[in-house]
């Protein structure tokens, strides 16, 4: 039972779980019965200023097809010598079994490669732009005219951004032939030490971990990063007026947003309601921290717990807007939670064994991917699953490290997260079984990762 | 006073009279004799002359107190020259060193047959400017005393109730704080609820507001005044500590104590 729902879980939340074709869902289903498909990705070449960003260009696609979990890469090593750069290199093969070097789409789809698809292309200049012929197709059709899935111009700049993003977007049209939503364009807000031991600032990057930036620079603590549905707003606390508040910050503009903090010594953990218009967070205004729900700037602040103990980090359902899971210390050590909007019909999510904490909502609203010690020491965190409705979870950290911080990706299929595996607190990101581990950040120590539209 | 004339002159003179008599008496009536002249005044008799003060000064006329001045004098046709404020006889000019401790008028009576002379002279005495303030032993800082003074109490891990090893280190610390309240009149005092790593930053950040939160109440309860007491929750965010064992762990569950001016 055990076994069979952790793999149900798997399949729901990961393409990678394709193998398990009983699953009813759209994703596996597009993902069309069977196992993992095969992808071969032979480098393009780039043709006079645009050669030297070839590189770039490769590694982007193949890391963000990989990323996918959609595909098996075939090993380099497998390729034919030669592949082809544009559609009329390719050639129909004289006989099933004869070999063309690469140029025949079966010698693709043949051993040793035994890829079912094919991208394939080069790079060149044109006007002074970056220009990518993009090509797809399937191996497993002898014509190629009917073997073509697309065949595609991107343009972009003469530079490696440029070439980062036609990689990205030519990447982004082979995930959508098999119903995978491109991260492109999805950024990830984090907390970063690195401009300053003791100081702690927040950072955005792109979905790969380029182009890191700092937002915040208060030279003081500013922490626990969330935001808001449409991606506009970034809410955070701060200790830089002294005591820890929230802080609001428009994406958008760069400017800070007006947000009445309650007087209390600690105002904390903002996060959004799915419409937008709300804001919970933990205020310690009674002595105790509670969970509060508020205006976007903070007026009209209601209590939704009354206990005298901790309640931290209410996150509202992104489905339903109608529960919130939350982290409370009313049962002894922390323990993951839900209630309803108004803070009725409490019930526990975890078991009551060692602490959880870092309630993620799944987009789907289904799950929760949340931080937990059971099995393991105080303080020795592993990120787990949970089906919020029948409370079963499953392991998608093993130990390495403390592993903490789960956000998903707006594919619902991606999780970054936050362990010092590494010796440092670092960010990674991850498919949603465990599996794809790539890591991001590497200067300073970096946690909290929140990843946004 | 004679007048001497000389016998010309006297006969000129006298038959000018006659010959004007004689002109008049013809004429009319003799007018009357011119007053005589005012007696002289007596002469005065050689008697004592009166004594005469010729200068009586002080110098400087302003002392501060310690200091001294010098009286001079200059007296004249004096028999006995007396300075008050215990002087005493004095020759008739001279000088002395007067260091009267407070203003004092030095009254001198100069005594003659012929008639007594006084004059008077006063001594300002001004108060000396207060000593320098005895050597200030350097007064301690606010932090200073806080941290030699103030002792930080700690919690078991993940409780914010106050131990009883607590209880005692806050009593001993009510009394200073009091005191440091007390000699620094606008400071606060800010109490940091700590945790250890172990904790989820989120749930620490309650947890480090209840330490010092209950830390303040019990100082409150043994009088220390609220107002001047503020907390703030560092969660797990300012370790005392950095390494992963329970001797660090415990360092770091605590409330510490901060002045604030």
């Amino acid at each position: 039972m055990k076994r069979q729902w952790i793999l149900l879980t798997t399949a729901v939340l990961a393409a990678a779980a394709a193998a398990y074709t009983q699953v009813q869902s759209d994703i596996v289903i597009r993902l069309t019965g069977g196992a993992r498909k095969v992808i071969a990705l032979p480098d393009f070449r780039g043709a006079g200023a645009s050669a030297p960003l070839a590189e770039v260009f490769n590694a982007t696609v193949f890391e963000d097809v990989q990323r996918s979990g959609v595909f098996t890469m075939a090993p380099k090593s497998f390729y034919p010598l030669n592949a082809p750069q544009q559609e009329r290199d390719l050639r129909a093969p004289a006989s099933p079994q004869a070999q063309c070097g690469g140029l025949c789409l079966s010698d693709w789809g043949g051993a040793p490669v035994n890829a079912d698809y094919l991208g394939f292309g080069y790079l060149g200049e044109q006007s002074g732009r970056l220009v990518a012929s993009g090509n797809f197709f399937n191996t497993r059709m002898e014509q190629p005219s009917s073997a073509r899935v697309f065949t595609k111009l991107y343009v972009g700049e003469l530079n490696e951004a440029g070439a980062r993003k036609i990689a990205h977007e030519y990447a982004a049209d082979i995930l959508a032939q098999f119903g995978v939503p491109s991260l492109v364009g999805s950024k990830i807000y984090f907390v970063s030490d690195r401009q300053g031991k003791g100081t702690k600032e927040i950072w955005v990057m792109d979905f790969d971990g380029s182009n890191q930036r700092r937002i915040t620079h208060f030279n003081s603590i500013s922490t626990m990063p969330s935001i808001s549905p449409d991606g506009r707003r970034l809410a955070f606390t701060t200790y830089a007026k002294g005591q820890p508040q929230i802080m609001m910050y428009s994406t958008e503009t760069g400017r800070f947003i007006p947000f009445r903090n309650s007087a209390a010594p600690t105002n904390a953990q903002a996060s959004f309601t799915p419409d937008g218009r709300h804001v919970l967070y933990a205020s310690s205004v009674s002595g105790y921290m509670q969970i509060y729900i508020s205006d976007l700037d903070g007026s009209n602040p209601r209590r939704l717990t009354a206990t005298r103990a901790i309640e931290a980090e209410p996150k509202v359902n992104p489905k339903t807007g109608a529960d919130i899971a939350f982290v409370s210390g009313r049962g002894g050590l922390q323990q993951i939670y839900r209630m309803n909007m108004d803070g009725a019909d409490v019930e526990r999510l975890t078991n009551g064994e060692g602490e959880a904490s870092n309630p993620a909502w799944h987009p789907e609203g289904r799950h929760i991917a949340f931080a937990w010690t059971r099995g393991y020491a105080p303080g020795n965190w592993n990120l787990f699953l949970m089906d919020v409705a029948s409370k079963e979870t499953v392991q998608l950290t093993h130990g390495q490290g403390r592993n903490e911080n789960p956000s998903w990706a707006p594919d619902g299929r991606h999780l970054a997260f936050c362990s010092n595996r590494t010796g440092s607190y670092q960010i990674f990101t991850m498919l949603a079984d465990g599996t794809g581990v790539r890591q991001l950040t590497t200067e300073g120590n970096n946690w909290m990762p929140v990843w946004s539209k | 006073m004679k007048r001497l004339l000389k016998p010309r002159l006297i006969a000129i003179s006298i038959l000018s009279v006659f010959l004007l008599l004689f002109a008049a008496g013809c004429k009319k009536k003799q007018p009357a004799p011119p007053p005589p002249p005012p007696p002289p005044p007596p002469k005065e008799e050689p008697k004592p002359a009166a004594a005469v003060i010729r200068s009586f000064v002080a110098e400087p006329s302003t002392i501060t107190r310690g200091q001294s001045s010098t009286l001079r004098w200059n007296v004249e046709n004096s028999s006995e020259v007396v300075i008050d404020q215990g002087i005493g006889t004095v020759p008739p000019s001279g000088q002395r060193v007067v260091s009267p401790g407070d203003t004092t008028t030095y009254r001198m009576t100069a005594r003659s047959a012929g008639g007594d002379a006084v004059a008077a002279v006063t001594v300002t005495v001004t108060a000396p400017p207060p000593p320098p303030p005895p050597p200030a032993k350097p007064r301690a800082s606010l932090s200073e005393r806080m941290a030699r003074e103030v002792q930080d109490v700690f919690f078991d891990y993940d409780k914010s109730e106050i131990r009883e090893d607590a209880r005692a280190t806050l009593q001993r610390n009510v009394e200073a704080l009091k005191a440091i309240l007390n000699d620094f009149p606008s400071a606060a005092i800010l109490i940091e609820g700590h945790c250890d790593e172990r904790g989820s930053a989120e749930y620490n950040l309650g947890l480090g507001d209840r330490r010092a939160n209950s830390t303040k109440e019990f100082l409150v309860q043994l009088g220390v005044p609220a107002d001047r007491l503020k907390t703030i929750s560092y969660g797990k965010e300012r370790p005392f500590c950095t390494e992963s064992n329970e001797s660090c762990w415990q360092q770091n569950r605590r409330a510490h104590f901060v002045g604030v001016e």
